[in-house]
C-alpha cells in the first residue's frame, strides 16, 4: 500500500491527503468499540494535554508561574484510561500528573491556566493548593494532596460507599511506581481486593520516582505482579500505546462493573521531562537515554499511528494542532488576567461556614 | 430515662444515629461480629449488616483513609481505632487529608466524619495500651477535638460529631467505659461542640480538665470544701476548639487557676489554657497559673507501681488543688 506520508529527520512529510483507513485498523478500533471520531478525540485530548503542559513550562521559566509537574510521557496511558470511564458517573482520585485524566473528565484548559496561576477562580482549591493538585466536585473529581498515594484509600472509600448506596459508580485512580511501595498502596489494594470492590488502581510506570530508578524501588522490577498478592488481576502494558492502554482498562472498567473486583494496571511510560520544574534531570540521566526515552514519546507514536492507517491526515493534524494552541493561547491569556483571591481568603474554608 | 453506663451511651448513640440516616455506618478492626474489643458496637452488626457494620483488615490508615473517601462521596462514616495508641499509622491521613480538605478544595469538598479511639492509662494497658494523643491532634485546625467525660455527653457529642460536617476526632477514656453511670434521655439529643461545662460551682479556685481526670478533680473538690474553699470545676468536653468564653470565664470569677490533665505536660492542652488566660485576664489573677499533669515521659509504663506513680489520682489533684487555694 502506498503510504500518504513521509518520515523524514524525525518529522511528517505529507504525499498526499488520503481518507482511506486501513483494514487492520478498522477491526482494531471495532474489536475496542471505538470509532475513528472517538479515536480522534483521544488524539485531541492527548495533544491538548502536552500542549498545555509545554506552556505550563513556559511560564515557570518565563517568571510567571512559580511550578510545573508534567504528565509528558504519560497522556497515552492518561487519556486511554479516562476514555473507559463514564463522565458524570464515575469517580475519579487522580494523581498529579494526571492533566490528561482531568481534562478528559471535563476540567476545562481555562480552569488548569486558573489552577496554575494560582487565581481565586480556581476550582480546584481557590489558588491555595500548586498546581496540579486536582479536585472538582461537579465532575467527580476529589481533591488531591502531595504526600503520595493518600488517594488510593480514598478511591477504595468512595467505592464502599457508592457500594452502600448501591450505586453504578466505578473508581479511577492512579500513583507513579515510586509511591507503589507506600503503605497505603497496599492497604488499599488489600482492602479492595478483600471487598472485591469497584476501583481500577492505575499506576503510570515512568521508570524513575524523581532520580531513583525503579531498580532500587521496585523489588522485582514488576508492580503488575503485586496485584495477585491482593485477589486482584495485575496487567502490564505499553503506557505509550494508546489503544492497548484504553483496552486493557475498558477490561478492567468491566470487570468492576460486573462485581469481579478491582483491577491493578501498570503501565508501563517513559518521563519525557524532568520530575519537576525544580529537578534537573540531566544530572541523574545520561543523554543517550534521554534520547531513547524520546523515542517512546507516546504522542509521535500515537500521531503516526494515525497518520500510517489513515485515519488522519497531514493537514488535520495540522488543523488539530492549530484549534489545540488557540485553546492553549485563550487559557493561559484569560487566566493571567483573572484576579487573586483577596489574601484575607487565606483564613477561609477551615470548618464549613455558616 | 435509663441508666446507662459511658460505654453504652456512646453504643446508643451509634444504634440511633444509624437507625436515623441509612448513610451512618461504622468501620474498624473487631468492630463486627465481636461487637468490639470494649464492646462498643455490640449488637450493630445484628441489627444493621455486615456493610454497614465492617470489620476492617489490620490496617489504621485504611481504617482513616477509606472513611475519608466514603465521606468524600457523602456517607458519614464513624471510624474506630481499637486503641488511641495505634492511631499514628492513620495520622497522614488524618492530618494531611482529613483536616485540609475542605480548606484545600475552597469547601469544595469536606469529610464529614468521625474517629472514634479509647484513650487513658490505669488498666494494666503499659506503654501501646494507655497513652493520652489528643494533643498530637489539637494543633491542627480542621480538625475537631472532643473528650466527653459523662455519659450524658457521651451521647450528646457523639450524636453531635456524627451530625457534624467536619471530621471529629472522638476520644473516650476506657477507664470511664464501666465506671461511669448516669441517667441519660432515652430519644437523640446532641450536646454542642466546642462548649465547655461547669461541673461544680466555686469562687475560691477553677479547676479546669477533661475526661477522666475530671472526675478525681469533682472528687477532690468535695474534700477541698470540707477544708473551706470552694473549687468551681470546667470540664472542657471540647479540645478543639477550645471554649476561650468558659476558660476566662472561670479565671476571673476564681482569680486561680489549676489545669489537669493525663497527657505529659510539654505542649499538653494546659499550655494553651495557661496561654489564653494570660492573653486574657493576666491582671484578674491573684496566683501564678498551675498545671498537674502527666510525667513528662514516653509513655506510661506497665508494672503496677510505675503505673500508680504516672496515674493521677483524687489526692494527687485534692493536693494541688489544696495549694493553689492557700496560694
Amino acid at each position: 500500500m502506498r503510504r500518504p506520508w513521509l518520515w523524514r529527520d524525525g518529522r511528517f512529510i505529507s504525499r498526499e491527503g488520503s481518507d482511506h483507513v486501513t483494514a487492520a485498523t478498522q477491526e482494531r478500533l471495532t474489536a475496542l468499540g471505538l470509532t475513528r471520531d472517538r479515536l480522534l478525540e483521544m488524539y485531541y485530548y492527548m495533544l491538548l494535554t502536552r500542549r498545555i503542559d509545554e506552556r505550563m513550562w513556559l511560564l515557570q521559566r518565563g517568571g510567571k508561574i512559580p511550578f510545573v509537574i508534567s504528565p509528558q510521557g504519560a497522556e497515552a496511558a492518561q487519556v486511554g484510561a479516562a476514555f473507559a470511564f463514564r463522565r458524570g458517573q464515575d469517580y475519579f482520585a487522580p494523581y498529579y500528573r494526571d492533566l490528561g485524566v482531568n481534562l478528559v473528565a471535563g476540567v476545562t484548559p481555562r480552569e488548569v491556566m486558573l489552577s496554575a496561576f494560582a487565581r481565586g477562580a480556581d476550582p480546584a482549591s481557590g489558588g491555595k493548593q500548586m498546581p496540579s493538585h486536582w479536585g472538582n466536585r461537579k465532575l467527580n473529581i476529589v481533591s488531591g494532596s502531595s504526600p503520595v498515594t493518600t488517594q488510593l484509600l480514598h478511591a477504595v472509600g468512595l467505592a464502599q460507599a457508592a457500594r452502600l448506596r448501591g450505586d453504578d459508580v466505578v473508581v479511577y485512580t492512579a500513583c507513579g511506581e515510586g509511591s507503589s511501595n507506600q503503605g497505603d498502596f497496599h492497604e488499599a489494594l488489600n482492602w479492595a481486593g478483600v471487598h472485591r470492590l469497584p476501583v481500577v488502581f492505575v499506576v503510570q510506570n515512568n521508570q524513575y520516582a524523581i532520580s531513583v530508578p525503579l531498580s532500587k524501588q521496585v523489588a522485582g522490577g514488576s508492580v503488575a505482579a503485586r496485584g495477585p498478592g491482593y485477589g486482584m488481576p495485575g496487567i502490564a502494558v505499553d503506557g505509550t500505546d494508546l489503544l492497548a492502554v484504553h483496552e486493557t482498562v475498558r477490561e478492567a472498567h468491566r470487570r468492576a462493573r460486573e462485581g469481579e473486583g478491582p483491577s491493578l494496571i501498570e503501565m508501563r511510560c517513559v518521563r519525557l521531562t524532568s520530575h519537576s520544574s525544580d529537578d534537573d534531570h540531566r544530572r541523574y540521566r545520561s543523554p543517550e537515554e534521554l534520547a531513547a526515552v524520546r523515542e517512546r514519546d507516546p504522542l509521535t507514536r500515537t500521531r503516526k499511528m494515525l497518520l500510517e492507517s489513515g485515519l488522519i491526515t497531514l493537514e488535520q493534524n495540522e488543523a488539530l494542532e492549530r484549534r489545540v494552541m488557540a485553546e492553549v493561547d485563550d487559557a493561559t491569556d484569560w487566566a493571567e488576567s483573572q484576579p487573586y483571591a483577596p489574601p484575607e481568603f487565606a483564613l477561609r474554608h477551615v470548618y464549613k461556614e455558616d | 430515662m435509663a441508666v446507662l453506663s459511658f460505654l453504652e451511651a456512646v453504643r446508643e448513640a451509634l444504634r440511633q444515629e444509624m437507625r436515623r440516616d441509612p448513610d451512618v455506618w461504622v468501620v474498624g478492626e473487631d468492630v463486627g461480629r465481636k461487637g468490639g474489643v470494649f464492646g462498643a458496637t455490640l449488637g450493630l452488626y445484628e441489627e444493621f449488616g455486615e456493610q454497614r457494620v465492617q470489620d476492617s483488615p489490620l490496617t489504621e490508615s485504611a481504617i482513616v483513609g477509606v472513611g475519608i473517601g466514603a465521606a468524600l462521596y457523602g456517607t458519614r462514616p464513624v471510624c474506630e481505632i481499637q486503641f488511641a495508641d495505634f492511631i499514628f499509622p492513620a495520622m497522614n491521613q488524618i492530618i494531611s487529608e482529613a483536616a485540609k480538605m475542605r480548606y484545600r478544595s475552597n469547601s469544595d469538598w469536606s469529610v464529614p466524619m468521625v474517629i472514634r479511639a479509647p484513650y487513658g492509662g490505669g488498666v494494666h494497658g503499659g506503654l501501646y495500651h494507655s497513652q493520652s494523643v489528643e494533643h498530637y491532634f489539637t494543633s491542627t485546625p480542621g480538625l475537631k477535638v472532643v473528650v466527653p467525660s459523662t455519659p450524658y455527653d457521651a451521647k450528646g457529642l457523639l450524636t453531635a460529631a456524627i451530625r457534624d460536617p467536619d471530621p471529629v476526632l472522638f476520644f473516650e477514656h476506657k477507664g470511664l467505659y464501666r465506671a461511669i453511670k448516669e441517667e441519660v434521655p432515652d430519644e437523640p439529643y446532641t450536646e454542642p461542640i466546642g462548649k465547655a461545662a461547669v461541673r461544680r460551682n466555686g469562687s475560691d479556685i477553677a479547676v479546669i480538665s477533661y475526661g477522666k481526670t475530671l472526675h478525681f478533680c469533682l472528687e477532690a473538690a468535695e474534700e477541698l470544701a470540707r477544708e473551706g474553699y470552694e473549687a468551681l470545676v470546667l470540664d472542657l468536653r471540647t479540645l478543639l476548639p477550645l471554649d476561650r468564653e468558659a476558660i476566662v470565664e472561670a479565671a476571673r470569677r476564681t482569680g486561680k487557676v489549676l489545669i489537669v490533665h493525663e497527657a505529659n505536660k510539654t505542649h499538653g492542652i494546659g499550655a494553651e489554657v495557661a496561654a489564653i488566660i494570660a492573653e486574657e485576664c493576666l491582671f484578674d489573677l491573684d496566683a501564678p497559673i498551675r498545671r498537674l499533669c502527666g510525667p513528662d515521659v514516653p509513655a506510661m509504663p506497665y508494672a503496677a507501681p510505675m503505673e500508680k506513680f504516672y496515674m493521677l489520682s483524687p489526692e494527687k489533684c485534692l493536693a494541688a488543688m489544696r495549694e493553689l487555694a492557700q496560694f
